[in-house]
């Protein structure tokens, strides 16, 4: 897989991102040497290994039903960039 | 050209826990913006997601009731997105092993029954909400509904009308009540549709393109929706033109979908497993224990109670659609002990009231027991039918005790016959006109006077007695 400019241009609108014309370079340069490295990885014969997605053998964590406190408003709206009316406030969109 | 319709739903529902799916924070509906949240449901960085046991309980249950197959091991995934509804801008989910799969609901619609199969449910939390302020041209952010836990119910694409919809939402609906995982109020949100819909020309067995309609909040605007949507993928196609896949919002009052923007229709959600969660790992025998708690499921409960009392099928279809009604009859059944009797009263008074009063089945108020009472105090002649309908309109709206309510306002019939007696012949005597007429061969005059003589006894009398002592008294003349 080789990241090109239009998939670069893909991700950039993905993640929200404006990229300037040299930031798209070096992140085109990074994002395939990552994919690269992941080329190597799978030179790798894993077809006798079940495919897991966490590092520790933990199962079934659970946390039981009960109320607690919730944090105070001010708290929660304490790093929001903008607020108004106790909400977070955001530009304008459609639902 | 004719043309045939293929539907598949997508039905999210909240959970009645009392916590969210993954922090501790209250679940209850309203409350001042934020003030249900926390580090974990607003996504601050670092915070850890820690999963609410009851969810999994209640996907478990949900499965089994609805004939799937639980998936034992199984995990969650994020789903990414930017929306600022969505703090994390991911979505924890399940796309890899969703907790249940390939179960069926069966329905019925004009007395054929058909399978609708599900294909999955999985677990996932619930976004904020965005309120539009006119004023400042912004929209402003509440995330006490962020990370609520939700089941979104997937079926197979299954479904040839909007009947075949309707039937299936109401079952469905009426099963997440019964096992008590959800309270499926439509108008707060916590049951909400997606329909998948896409229409060919008769013969053409291969699928058309499909349009996705999101978030249809009731069983009215959901036909309405289809039957809109069908008839413009019609038009489209008829014109000779394309139905593009997208994802299309229905504007109930002005009757029509549209597309919304494609900037937001971008489905590349890049799943990923969820590092931050462990997996769940289901054993037989928790899900025995699930199974042997689970109630009487409606199917079951229809075809008990037209075995085992004899009722009419339509009747009970109705009552056991609701869990609401189902409490009424199954209580003052254990009351009075007579479940005809219950249902009847069920399918007149109460419906009646229900509508109007235009009171939700789930927000009946009054004691299921004195529906009961009531039914015993019938029986017994204390009082005569259209008493004891009028003193259930007051059960109903204000919940008072039927024998407490006809002793302070004495309502008991008058049983002493020389009294009925008495007032009969006062009546004939006061209206000598009708008797005459009577006379003359007039056999209405009859229920003329027995109306009067109700009217002097208020209307506390049994009408049997009153018919009779009235014909003997005439015979006389």
């Amino acid at each position: 897989m080789i990241i090109d400019d239009k998939m670069i241009d893909y991700i950039g609108e993905l993640a929200r991102l404006k990229l300037k014309q040299e930031e798209k370079e070096n992140a085109k340069n990074e994002i395939n040497k990552i994919i690269d490295y992941m080329d190597v990885l799978n030179t790798i014969d894993t077809s006798n290994i079940e495919a897991m997605s966490h590092a520790f053998p933990v199962k079934n964590v659970f946390r039981k039903d009960d109320v607690m406190p919730s944090k105070d408003r001010d708290d929660i709206l304490l790093n929001a960039p903008n607020k108004k009316d106790g909400a977070f406030k955001v530009p304008k969109t459609f639902e | 050209m004719e043309f045939l319709t293929t539907m598949g739903l997508e039905v999210h529902c909240e959970l009645s826990t009392k916590t969210k799916i993954f922090c501790s924070c209250s679940t209850e509906f309203g409350g001042e913006p934020n003030t249900h949240v926390c580090e974990v449901c607003t996504g601050m960085p670092g915070s850890l997601p820690m999963l609410n046991e009851q969810v999994v309980e209640y996907a478990i249950r949900t499965g089994l009731a609805t004939n799937c197959t639980i998936t034992q091991y199984n995990k969650f995934d994020r789903k990414n997105y930017f929306y600022p509804d969505l703090p994390k801008a991911y979505q924890v989910s399940q796309l890899y092993m969703p907790i249940c799969q390939n179960g069926h609901i069966d329905i019925e619609v004009n007395g054929v029954k058909k399978a609708i199969r599900i294909k999955e449910i999985h677990m996932e939390e619930d976004a904020g909400k965005l309120i539009h302020d006119p004023w400042d041209d912004c929209s402003l952010v509440d995330y006490n509904r962020c990370g609520v836990p939700l089941l979104e119910i997937v079926s197979e694409p299954d479904f040839e009308s909007g009947d075949e919809v309707i039937a299936y939402l109401t079952k469905l609906k009426s099963i997440l009540q019964y096992i008590d995982v959800s309270d499926c109020k439509m108008e707060q949100g916590s049951l909400r549709a997606d329909v998948n819909l896409s229409v060919r020309p008769v013969g053409q067995t291969e699928l058309g393109t499909r349009t996705e309609m999101k978030n249809i909040n009731s069983f009215k605007a959901i036909a309405r929706a289809i039957e809109g949507e069908r008839k413009r993928q019609i038009e489209v196609i008829t014109d000779g033109k394309k139905v593009v896949q997208e994802t299309r919002r229905w504007d109930d009052n002005k009757g029509s979908s549209f597309a919304m923007r494609s900037k937001e229709n971008a489905q590349d959600y890049r799943y990923f497993p969820e590092p931050d969660l462990v997996p769940i790992e289901i054993s037989d025998e928790w899900i025995e224990k699930v199974k042997n708690g689970l109630p009487e499921l409606p199917t079951a409960k229809k075809e008990r109670y037209i075995a085992e009392y004899g009722l009419p099928e339509y009747d009970v279809d109705i009552i056991t659609g609701s869990k609401y009604l189902v409490k009424i009859f199954e209580k003052a059944t254990e009351i009075c002990g007579e479940p005809k009797e219950v249902s009847n009263w069920i399918m007149g008074e109460v419906l009646r009231m229900a509508s109007e009063t235009s009171t939700e089945f789930e927000d009946i108020k009054f004691n299921p027991d004195s529906l009961g009472k009531l039914i015993v105090i019938l029986k017994n002649k204390v009082i005569n039918r259209n008493t004891a309908k009028e003193v259930f309109e007051k059960v109903f709206t204000d919940d008072i005790d039927p024998e407490k309510y006809i002793k302070e306002n004495g309502l008991e019939m008058v049983t002493d016959n020389g009294a009925v007696e008495a007032i009969v012949k006062a009546v004939i005597e006061a209206n000598p006109k009708a008797v005459a007429e009577f006379k003359g061969g007039s056999a209405k005059v009859k229920g003329f006077i027995i109306g009067q003589c109700m009217k002097q006894l208020k209307g506390k009398a049994d009408p049997g007695t009153v018919n009779k002592i009235v014909a003997e008294e005439l015979e006389k003349l």
